[in-house]
């Protein structure tokens, strides 16, 4: 068996199914994380609230602080590039980080194209808002994609109009007869290659996880049960009262996603959460969501 | 007194579709090992890929893990693949060990990082003739065993697979493969005929029928 990297990128994704990533700051947020059950962790300078509430050009986080969260963990790694900066993604390729986030939630390089995934050895995650989106990336080279819910916000209504517009799509796409599949496709921007395996799958070739306002374990099991793969959880945990409670919480949540009881206890008594940002009274120019394509 | 003849798979995270998708290629409907009164009847118990450090958590928050050593002292055999590995080992380097349930000595993700994964074809006469596909994901590495352990594959300076009359270690997944003879070896080391023969081959895709959105147009 030759090595194939794309395969072997997309079954570290694999292992990752049902646990939780979280995003964290510095060495002592990551062991905080890792410590909870975490399956990875996102190394980045702010949370996407701060980067919300601070407003800028938000880029790639100093290779230097990546590199003292990838010496404070064992678990894998992963950290943001600008969509379309594939000399960022360059940079965290030379520093080995376990899997790039091509991600909105940083400020676009590029406003017409995406980083060609292809060319990297290491693995890349994307965003998508719907099967048009997610096939593009995954043509493009991702191992894995995520729902493109509005980071930062805590409002998780974005991530489940995600996820119910990808199951829509697929349904569409399978019931279609064969030669439908073309002007679907077109019309909804396509790749016909990954349109025949979503057919012949009954779901992404890759995992797909959830991402974007996800705030408490209900939120979690909410997206689990929708169909999501895995979740990630970005501000909800450590602008929260209590991080280490939360985090756990969300672990169990994401693991018992089937299990009211046990979601039930999970819930009790995790203090303040974050405070959120109502999604449907933002404009959407301070929206992330639209951007890439 | 537990009839203990079937094998189940640890569904807390990590890789539980695929070695489900592997076991049933062989015939064996698996027991998905959600809570502890599931591994009452089982033979045999994979511990699946993922991330240590969140199964431990899991299995010790929910009661899991006294109920496995006891099932364990009972006769259950289990069969640790990569993070499953790991919670099996006496002694993890610069860790506390977690179940500790097999005498080795393991260096988790002892590659690097994931850009330093890979696949590779090795015979390991023990389990099965001619050469079988291995795939190694942000591996760790068995260092040493103790004297009760036998070495199954070694390579280079590391020690691939090892076993025990009750556990077996293996730091690569077979369950990414379209080998079925790591499954093959462990159902029949619980004492479990498989009558399917070990042709069929799963795809890499094979494990997203049980996570799938809808059903597929299937050709």
């Amino acid at each position: 068996m030759e090595n194939n990297r794309f395969e072997l990128n997309a079954q570290l994704a694999q292992m990752l199914k049902g646990g939780v990533i979280m995003d964290v700051v510095n060495p002592e947020q990551a062991k905080i994380a890792e410590e909870a059950g975490a399956v990875a962790v996102m190394a980045l300078e702010r949370v996407p609230a701060d980067i919300r509430a601070e407003g800028g050009v938000s880029r790639m986080s100093d290779p230097e602080m990546i590199a003292e969260i990838q010496a404070a963990v064992s678990i894998p790694v992963m950290a943001k590039a600008r969509i379309g900066h594939f000399v960022e993604a360059q940079i965290l390729e030379a520093l080995k980080v376990d899997y790039i986030d091509e991600s909105e939630v940083l400020t676009p390089a590029d406003e017409e194209n995406h980083i060609d995934k292809s060319k990297f050895s290491v693995p890349f995650v994307c965003g998508a808002r719907n099967l048009g989106e997610a096939a593009r990336r995954i043509a493009e080279g991702a191992a894995m994609i995520r729902t493109k819910g509005e980071a930062g916000t805590g409002d998780v209504v974005e991530a489940v109009r995600h996820m119910r517009q990808m199951k829509k799509d697929i349904k569409e796409l399978c019931a279609l007869d064969p030669e439908e599949v073309m002007p679907f496709c077109r019309d909804n921007g396509v790749p016909y290659n990954i349109a025949l395996q979503v057919r012949e799958l009954g779901r992404l070739p890759v995992v797909n996880f959830a991402a974007g306002g996800i705030a408490t374990p209900a939120d979690a099991a909410l997206m689990m049960q929708l169909g999501c793969d895995g979740v990630f959880v970005g501000s909800g945990i450590f602008k929260s009262g209590d991080p280490a409670q939360r985090a756990r919480a969300i672990v169990k949540a994401t693991a018992y996603f089937n299990d009211p009881v046990k979601i039930m206890e999970a819930s009790k008594g995790l203090g303040e959460p974050m405070v959120g940002i109502n999604c449907s009274t933002m404009a959407d120019d301070d929206k992330l969501a639209g951007r890439g394509w | 007194m537990a009839k203990r003849d079937k094998i189940g798979v640890l569904d807390l995270q990590g890789g539980v579709h695929e070695h489900v998708y592997h076991l049933q290629a062989l015939g064996i409907n698996p027991v998905r090992v959600k809570e502890a009164h599931d591994l009452d009847d089982l033979a045999g118990l994979i511990l699946p890929g993922g991330e240590s450090t969140c199964l431990i958590r899991l299995l010790n928050i929910f009661g899991i893990a006294p109920k496995l050593k006891e099932a364990y002292a009972d006769g259950m055999k289990i069969w640790g693949t990569c993070a499953g590995a790991i919670l099996l080992s006496k002694e993890i380097e610069n860790e506390q060990a977690q179940l500790g349930l097999m005498d080795i000595a393991i260096s988790r993700n002892a590659f690097g990082f994931q850009v330093d994964s890979f696949n590779t074809k090795v015979e390991v006469p023990k389990v099965a003739k001619g050469e079988i596909d291995l795939t190694f994901i942000r591996a760790p590495k068995i260092k040493s065993v103790g004297s009760d352990v036998e070495v199954l594959l070694k390579i280079d300076d590391y020690i691939a697979a090892a076993e025990t009359e009750n556990c077996l270690a293996t730091v690569f997944h077979p369950e990414l493969t379209p080998s079925l003879a790591f499954h093959k070896y462990f159902v029949e080391k619980c004492g479990i005929a498989v009558t399917n023969g070990v042709n069929i081959m799963p795809d890499r895709t094979g494990w997203m029928k049980y996570a799938r959105i809808t059903s597929p147009n299937t050709k």
